[in-house]
């Protein structure tokens, strides 16, 4: 047998991707690919990975529902065949809370970068997690404002060169684990795209979680690459893959991410507790309430 | 062992070339280092990846360039299962 026998190069229409794709087409808009993300990025893994514990979970595609901000990753739920919507920056926490207490039947889930959703929406993120809204929060943390041009912002890590900050970034960053945590929200883990498996998995204890679920993913970008350490493709992924150590139980207060090639990058499902949402609290009271009647 | 009756799995990979953005990230994580850059571009200037020359069996079919790739460039085929003998050499 020939190589080329072994081995064809062959044209697939994008609308009809078969085999391993087969299950995704129900929720990837597979006639809008390729999509518009960077060669390097990791918002592909992820949108893949989402699809797929959408499938896996359980709850009908119909009951899920996306929002997201501006930004780079406020694109991927428009590559979704769910309903999604698309808000201003960094509302996409605030109009979540507002959509699950309208119809709580539904499965709500923000994606947003960490501009979006810390930087921008760090106060409706914090006050949504305070109350342990039951709505899931995936973020997907460059690094870097990448779809504006590579400005800095919240979560990038002192040293590192952006747009607007040439000589060298002097602010400290987020630690987004321990912000959600401090904060009430009551499933916290972090994975990258290249612990596909894990982030799968996540997903779903995510959906399957009643409260405030947080899932950073931390992503390779390739405009915050290209001006620090990581100037070729898979520069991020190799270091991810290299750096990496699984700690579910780390401590929160030192798993902060300086992307120094000594330091270990923790990951791990860290955090995850019961405790009675905004939601079923607000029935409960509606519902004594109504039985004891109002007050004068 | 007898190789003669040791079946291995070998992965038949399909690869578009349009889809790929030539990330490179197939090549990066393939354990059995199973693809290479392609000399040509496909219609939007990007290498995609083809396997190394000689290495049409080597692929052990364990899906991480299909998991890995961001453009739903890549997949398994098919998966067949081969005697020992002819994958080994
Ligand atoms: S399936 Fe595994 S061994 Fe085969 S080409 Fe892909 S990464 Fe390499
Ligand atoms: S991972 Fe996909 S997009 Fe990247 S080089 Fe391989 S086939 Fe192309």
């Amino acid at each position: 047998m020939s190589s080329s026998d072994r081995f064809r190069l062959r044209e697939f229409a994008v609308t009809s991707l078969t085999k391993y794709y087969e299950g995704l087409e129900q929720v990837i808009r597979t006639d809008r690919m390729p999509h518009i993300f960077c060669p390097g990025c990791g918002l592909g893994i992820i949108l893949k990975g989402l699809a797929e514990a959408i499938l896996k979970s359980g709850i009908p595609i119909n009951r899920h529902v996306g929002v997201s901000g501006i930004g780079c990753t406020g694109r991927l739920p428009g590559y979704l065949r769910i309903d999604a919507y698309h808000v201003t920056h960094g509302r996409a926490v605030a109009f979540a809370v507002g959509l699950k207490l309208a119809n709580p039947e539904l499965e709500v889930t923000v994606v947003g970068g960490d501009g979006d959703i810390v930087t921008i929406g760090g106060n409706h993120f914090i006050h949504a997690a305070r109350r342990n809204h039951d709505i899931n929060v995936i973020i997907v943390n460059n690094f870097i404002y990448g779809m504006t041009g590579g400005q800095y912002g919240a979560t990038t890590p002192t040293g590192s060169y952006t747009t607007t900050s040439p000589y060298g970034h002097v602010e400290y960053p987020f630690n987004i684990p321990l912000l959600a945590y401090a904060s009430g929200a009551t499933f916290i883990a972090r994975w990258t795209p290249i612990h596909y498996a894990q982030m799968v998995d996540a997903f779903l204890q995510m959906f399957e979680h009643k409260g405030f679920a947080v899932v950073e993913i931390i992503a390779p970008c390739v405009l915050y690459g290209e001006r620090n350490r990581f100037p070729s493709y898979t520069d991020m992924v190799k270091y991810f893959r290299d750096r990496c150590v699984i700690d579910h139980e780390a401590d929160l207060r030192k798993i902060g991410i300086s992307l120094d090639p000594k330091e270990p990058l923790v990951i791990g499902n860290f955090y995850k507790v019961r405790r009675k949402t905004y939601e079923e609290l607000y029935k409960e009271l509606i519902e004594r309430v109504s039985k004891e009647g109002a007050k004068e | 062992m007898n190789l003669e009756k040791l079946l291995v799995p070998v992965g038949f990979l399909q690869i578009s070339p349009e889809l790929c953005k030539g990330c490179g990230f197939c090549i990066e994580f393939c354990p059995r280092n199973v693809l290479e850059f392609s000399e040509d571009v496909n219609s939007r200037g990007y290498h995609y990846p083809i396997i190394r020359k000689g290495m049409e069996m080597s692929c052990s079919a364990c899906g991480m360039c299909q998991r890995i790739c961001p453009d739903y460039a890549i997949y398994l085929e098919k998966v067949e299962k081969i005697p020992a003998k002819k994958v080994i050499r």
